[in-house]
């Protein structure tokens, strides 16, 4: 077996056909962004599964911690009132 | 199944209880049918079996190419071959969503693989059989596809997420490959008598290795009971044999065709088949390494892998040499 170093690996994001965001699919080997997107082709979208395709070397995606879940997101729990739903509109104002 | 033998650590399932606060928040969090996801916390145990289950799933999905791959140039029609072409290469497609799976848990694509061509990691002992004629074709995909089937529909709600996101990948390509098998059993059932006796041939040598494919009964196993716990194994090995022969035998009717077990018969009381063991002392024969396409199979592999390190080795050398360049790949 060759001990060449391993081909770095890349994020996969594929638009869906129906005006959709760019969504995480998985990952691939690839040396370069050409061939990742020649790569992803082939392993995401047999089957018509995307109109578009980016490529992102993970090595450059910032994450959050998941032990960062709790300063992040729960500041958003107290503040129901950014829902529609905490305002009663009486009947009569019908839909609003 | 396709991990067909893989053992978790641990002495069986420790009651909550006996966790240690973390582990037990973690076992908590399964048992409410939460999603664990990479960087989350694990138990040691969970992630080694993880990554022993999922990439002899993944070499299992690689190493399935080999005996297919055996037919595409001697397809009987022009359709029959892309059809068969395509079934392959989604196969590599499942190698690499479980490959890339399986790197979320910290292990690299490479140890993966060199495990695999050093025998350190096993894949599906089914795939140690030969094919020896076209018939074999329609009894793979029917017959080791449907299998999987039965083994990967229940998987799509393990609670490992990467893993879950593959298997519904997966299980949306497969039952094209059950379908294509099916129908090229069909062909040969109702084609000539020589066509015929090949279909009948293919599925005798192909029954009981297939049943062998869910592994041995697991029953009283400690392993399965921890690997159930932590939702990394949906049901018991013997729960889906039965499912598999109970769905099959009405599908070998249609076609015309017996199965090649003397005592399988329609049990009244229990709503089932009864049906013979397959021999295990083969299985394990098989599974260590001294079935029929052991050697040839893992050669093959790792001729493939040596064969294509110049490609590799350029493709680096030239992604190097264009960013040393600035040139931005376009
Ligand atoms: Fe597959
Ligand atoms: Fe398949």
């Amino acid at each position: 077996m060759s001990n060449a170093p391993e081909l770095p690996l890349w994020e996969v994001f594929i638009r869906g056909q129906h005006g959709l965001s760019h969504r995480h699919v998985g990952s691939l080997h690839a040396a370069d962004a050409e061939a990742a997107l020649k790569n992803a082709r082939d392993v995401y979208t047999r089957r018509n599964e995307g109109v578009s395709i980016w490529v992102v070397e993970a090595a450059q995606i910032t994450a959050s911690a998941p032990g960062d879940k709790g300063p992040l997101f729960e500041p958003a729990n107290s503040k129901v009132y950014r829902h529609p739903t905490f305002f009663d509109i009486p009947d009569e104002i019908g839909s609003m | 199944m396709y991990a067909q033998m893989v053992k978790s650590t641990g002495h069986g399932v420790k009651p909550l209880d006996e966790m240690d606060p973390q582990e037990r928040a973690f076992q908590e969090r399964i048992d409410a049918g939460d999603k664990i996801e990479p960087k989350d916390w694990m138990p040691d145990g969970y992630r080694k079996n993880l990554i022993r289950q999922i990439g002899q799933h993944a070499h299992s999905e690689i190493v399935g190419q080999l005996p297919e791959g055996n037919w595409i140039t001697r397809a009987p029609t022009l359709e029959r071959k892309a059809i068969l072409l395509a079934k392959v290469q989604d196969e590599a497609g499942h190698g690499l969503y479980l490959y890339c799976a399986a790197e979320t848990l910290g292990v690299s694509r490479d140890e993966l693989t060199r495990m695999l061509l050093d025998g350190k990691m096993k894949y599906s002992s089914i795939f140690n059989y030969p094919t020896l004629t076209w018939a074999d074709m329609g009894a793979v995909g029917w017959l080791v596809d449907g299998a999987a089937i039965m083994n990967q529909v229940p998987l799509q709600r393990t609670s490992y997420g990467p893993y879950a996101r593959a298997m519904v990948r997966i299980c949306k390509e497969e039952s094209f490959h059950q379908r294509q098998g099916f129908d090229i059993m069909m062909k040969m059932a109702n084609g000539t008598d020589a066509q015929k006796k090949m279909a009948q041939d293919a599925l005798n040598r192909f029954w009981f290795p297939s049943l062998m494919m869910f592994g041995p009964s697991d029953k009283d196993s400690v392993h399965s009971a921890q690997s159930m716990a932590w939702r990394i194994k949906m049901n018991t090995n013997d729960e889906l044999r039965q499912k598999f022969v109970d769905q099959t035998v009405p599908q070998a009717e249609y076609l015309g065709l017996t199965v090649p077990d003397p005592d399988l018969r329609w049990n009244d009381e229990t709503g089932q088949y009864d049906f013979s063991e397959p021999n295990w002392d083969e299985f394990f024969d098989v599974i260590s390494g001294n079935g029929p396409c052991n050697t040839e199979r893992l050669n093959t592999r790792k001729q493939a892998w040596d064969d294509g390190a110049w490609v590799r080795d350029g493709m680096l050398a030239h992604a190097a040499k264009r960013k040393s360049q600035g040139i931005a790949a376009q």
